[in-house]
């Protein structure tokens, strides 16, 4: 009896999904039950880069914001789970190599998850958004080496985006320590890791000593950048050495170098560019 | 001299379609003999091309002249009639290295090639001779056939096609439409096809077994072994043995009874069922706690090896669903993570042996078993996806060693048998904390290789240490059933991927190379002296097999997820690997 009403509910629920989602209405919108599924449905396929809790981790936005940079409506949220979101390393259903491909209405168990975990209105920035604009581009340096909308250098990760795609703290963190998570930098469309911003020094044949940051590397070759923002296209068995380095070649910015205050200033900059 | 009469031009050994103009002159090939003891007569014999610099290859064969000479004119009697694949010589293959006719090359699971045109000394001169472009997208795994100068191979669309192995250019194709709720874990695969007789076997990703007509690719025969919308499906490349179809199931992420089945090659009626999770009343149904053996998993998703002396097949299982959370499901979980010896006819079970009990990892043991030869003993060694490596006697099951092969903190003990054994700090927690290797393991699905000219054993491994914590998930039917989550441990960064040569004996590591990156490719071992291997990067590498030295690569474009094999066509040798989405072919100059 029980399993009949069951099987007629899942029924149901097939038919709720199908035609919900054709008008891209979440057919589980409020089920504490469905977010329950979500929830572990997330863990298994999301929370590699969106961390537990949808919080975000260093490497996926924080999906407990009020306002996100790339959906609005669940429908959109679905697309971009279904799809992916060309451009960025958020990968298309069930091919993430994490957990398996998901069905609708599993889809939507997530999303009824992340709409459970979302702050109600968006959060105030700490900092100052135009001091940290101008401290970006003048007594901090970053410009040298980073660059957002189209201004700045190239040697460091372009960080346009890095305000919507990361968290307050993961950034903080990669400005306080550098080196404990090195940044991503080209993801190859057949390769299971990207490649980081590893330092890099080698010596040439001819005894000319280049050192930079990694654009990638293989077995046999590597193609650096150097801090004039030189490529160089190398090829391993015609080095004299070859050495590289988890060690970033951003410097640490500690609390004596940058303040508490200015860092926020700089993360406000940052969120102000990236998350609209 | 009766067999070099018979065995004058490359023409007359199963290639009856070469055009006269292309076709090899009469006695162009030669065949040394160096006759050794009578009646049991080891022979020297070499192929050489006149006026050619490199022999196809040198082999040492302990076979009597007169059932050489049978053997021969078996093959080329059966070249002529249709090139038909008989069992004898799926058994016999390295009597005919040109050919590569089981997913790893041989029964013995070696992915040894005996073709030595290719070796230390030329191999900085080998080139690219052809590519063929599937423009599937995902991982391309398959390992292609060779017979008698055809390819076969998969995509993972569900996708089977015949090349001219010279050129590259297609005989046929055949495609199933995918449906679009299939419920494969881990994205489409497909690792490839099976030969018997005059049709090539597919398993499908929504569970059908497929026989197609090796000249047309038309189908002959087409069977639902289970149903794809509970998650059932095939990615493994079946077995033929004797005159059976033997393919293991997929689908442990989904909660599936796991299952072995044979199939008559001629029919597609299936001839024995072996059910890997035990039903009520089998032994070993007792290791598993309530019900929790209806959705026990324990599926068989990669090739098993073939012993033709004992007549057993050897099948490794994989994870107890669900894979990451051992709570509700108590005990052992037979005959999750095991290696089974079955008897080939029935498929009664002769033996087992479970590498990892009650498994809460997802560490299935569905790596290669290889039947290795050494010293009198009949072994059969597998490096497993917890990190060690195993070597059993293979006549009886019982474990000779385990030694750690890559990085590993789940175990620091051994039990009585000598299997390492789970210690308190093992299991995964709500919380989450790391356990190495992770839970894509120290190795994986990708083929390793066995040389027995080095007596090493070759295989792809990865440093990764996984934070593994528990989601408790209900069963559902065509759902995802992990019980748990994992993360790769940022504590461990970066991961390290491996090629390594274990010596069998001692369980030691005679050399490694470090990858830039981890790879999925497979390894494969060849009489030229050389061990071939991709990385995730694109490369396509050989190596000096008997130190780890790189002696040639070329840059493919692509990851490789698949392993390579070797062949040979109009006696010249060839080496083939899957990356990217296309199927690179190589070959001297």
């Amino acid at each position: 009896m029980f399993k009949r009403w069951r099987w007629s509910f899942a029924g149901f629920v097939l038919l709720a999904v199908a035609v919900s989602a054709a008008y891209g209405q979440n057919p589980l919108a409020g089920d504490a039950k469905a977010a329950k599924a979500g929830e572990y449905e997330f863990r298994i396929n999301c929370a590699l880069c969106h961390g537990l809790g949808a919080h975000g981790g260093g490497r996926g936005p924080d999906l407990t914001r009020a306002v996100k940079k790339h959906t609005h409506s669940d429908a959109d949220i679905f697309q971009v789970i279904s799809n992916g979101i060309p451009g960025t390393a958020m990968p298309a259903n069930g091919t993430n190599g994490q957990g398996v491909g998901m069905t609708d209405e599993e889809i939507w168990q997530i999303i009824t998850y992340i709409r459970s975990q979302e702050v109600k209105a968006p959060a105030q920035p700490l900092g100052n958004a135009a001091h940290g604009k101008e401290l970006f581009y003048g007594d901090a340096n970053c410009s040298m080496c980073h660059m957002v909308a189209g201004k700045g250098g190239r040697l460091g990760p372009e960080l346009t985006g890095v305000g919507g795609s990361r968290t307050r703290e993961s950034i903080i963190d990669s400005v306080r320590n550098p080196s404990r998570r090195l940044a991503w930098g080209l993801t190859e469309a057949t390769k299971e890791f990207p490649q980081e911003y590893e330092s890099v020094t080698v010596v040439t044949s001819d005894g000319k000593k280049i050192a930079g940051v990694a654009l990638n590397e293989d077995s046999f070759s590597v193609q650096i950048m150097d801090a004039g923002e030189h490529i160089h296209l190398l090829e391993k068995d015609k080095l004299q050495s070859f050495q590289k380095s988890r060690e970033s070649a951003m410097p640490k910015y500690d609390a004596d170098v940058l303040s508490d205050k200015e860092l926020e200033d700089i993360v406000a900059y940052l969120i102000s560019v990236g998350a609209k | 001299m009766r067999a070099r009469g018979g065995f004058e031009s490359a023409q007359m050994l199963g290639q009856p379609w070469k055009s006269g103009a292309s076709a090899p002159r009469q006695g162009a090939t030669e065949m040394a003999f160096r006759p050794g003891v009578p009646g049991l007569k080891p022979l020297q014999f070499s192929w050489t091309q006149r006026g050619a610099e490199a022999p196809l290859f040198h082999g040492t064969a302990e076979v009597p002249g007169r059932l050489l000479a049978t053997c021969l004119i078996a093959i080329l009697f059966a070249g002529l009639a249709s090139a038909q694949v008989t069992f004898d010589r799926l058994r016999d293959s390295a009597k005919e290295p040109q050919n590569w006719m089981t997913y790893s090359g041989d029964y013995s699971g070696k992915r040894f090639s005996g073709l030595d045109q290719i070796n230390v000394a030329n191999v900085r001169t080998l080139g690219a001779k052809w590519v063929y472009q599937t423009a599937a997208t995902g991982k391309l795994e398959t390992t292609p056939l060779v017979v008698d100068g055809i390819l076969y191979a998969t995509a993972q669309d569900n996708r089977a096609f015949a090349l001219d192995a010279r050129t590259g250019r297609p005989l046929w194709m055949y495609q199933r439409q995918v449906p679009a709720d299939i419920r494969p874990c881990c994205g489409h695969v497909n690792r490839g096809l099976a030969i018997l007789g005059d049709k090539v076997f597919m398993g499908t990703l929504d569970a059908h077994v497929i026989a197609l007509d090796t000249k047309t690719g038309a189908v002959v025969w087409d069977v639902a072994a289970a149903d794809y919308r509970t998650g059932y499906s095939f990615t493994v490349t079946p077995l033929a043995v004797k005159n059976l179809v033997v393919i293991g199931v997929s689908g442990g992420e989904y909660g599936v009874r796991g299952f072995i089945d044979a199939y008559d090659a001629d029919t597609g009626q299936r001839k024995w069922r072996f059910y890997t999770v035990p039903g009520p009343g089998e032994p070993g149904h007792e290791t598993w706690e309530g019900d929790s053996w209806k959705v026990g998993g324990a599926p068989a998703w990669n090739t098993g090896t073939y012993d033709a002396v004992t007549n057993q097949i050897f099948w490794p299982t994989g994870n107890p669903a669900p894979s990451n959370r051992g709570e509700g499901r108590a005990g052992d979980n037979l005959y999750s993570n095991s290696l089974l010896a079955l008897n080939a006819d029935t498929g009664k079970m002769n033996w087992y042996f479970q590498f990892t009990k009650h498994d809460e990892h997802d560490w299935d043991a569905t790596q290669v078993p290889v039947i290795i030869d050494a010293g009198g003993e009949h072994l059969i060694a597998q490096a497993n996806r917890n990190g060690f490596f195993y070597v059993l006697d293979r006549t009886t099951g019982k474990l000779i060693s385990a030694n750690a092969y890559g990085k590993t903190t789940w175990s620091d003990a051994k039990d009585a048998e000598g299997r390492p054994v789970a210690n308190k700090n093992a299991s995964p927690t709500l919380e989450g904390h790391t356990v190495c290797p992770g839970a894509l393991g120290t190795t994986n699905f990708m083929a390793p290789t066995y040389d027995p000219q080095t007596g090493l054993f070759y295989v792809t491994a990865r440093d990764q240490c996984d934070i593994f914590s528990t989601a408790p998930q209900p069963y559902e039917a065509g759902h995802a059933f992990y019980g748990s989550a994992y993360f790769p441990s940022e504590e461990a960064e970066p991961y390290r991927g491996f090629l390594k040569a274990i010596d069998p004996a001692t369980g030691e590591i005679k050399w490694k190379f470090e990858h830039t990156s981890p790879t999925w490719s497979g390894v494969l071992s060849t009489a030229g002296g050389l061990v071939f291997s991709g990385d995730a990067e694109g490369n396509f590498i050989a190596f000096d097999a008997a130190s780890g030295k790189t002696l040639w690569h070329f840059q493919m474009g692509g990851a490789v997820y698949a392993a390579p094999m070797a062949f040979a066509v109009d006696r010249k040798e060839y080496v083939a690997i899957a990356a990217g989405s296309a199927v690179y072919t190589f070959g001297l100059p």
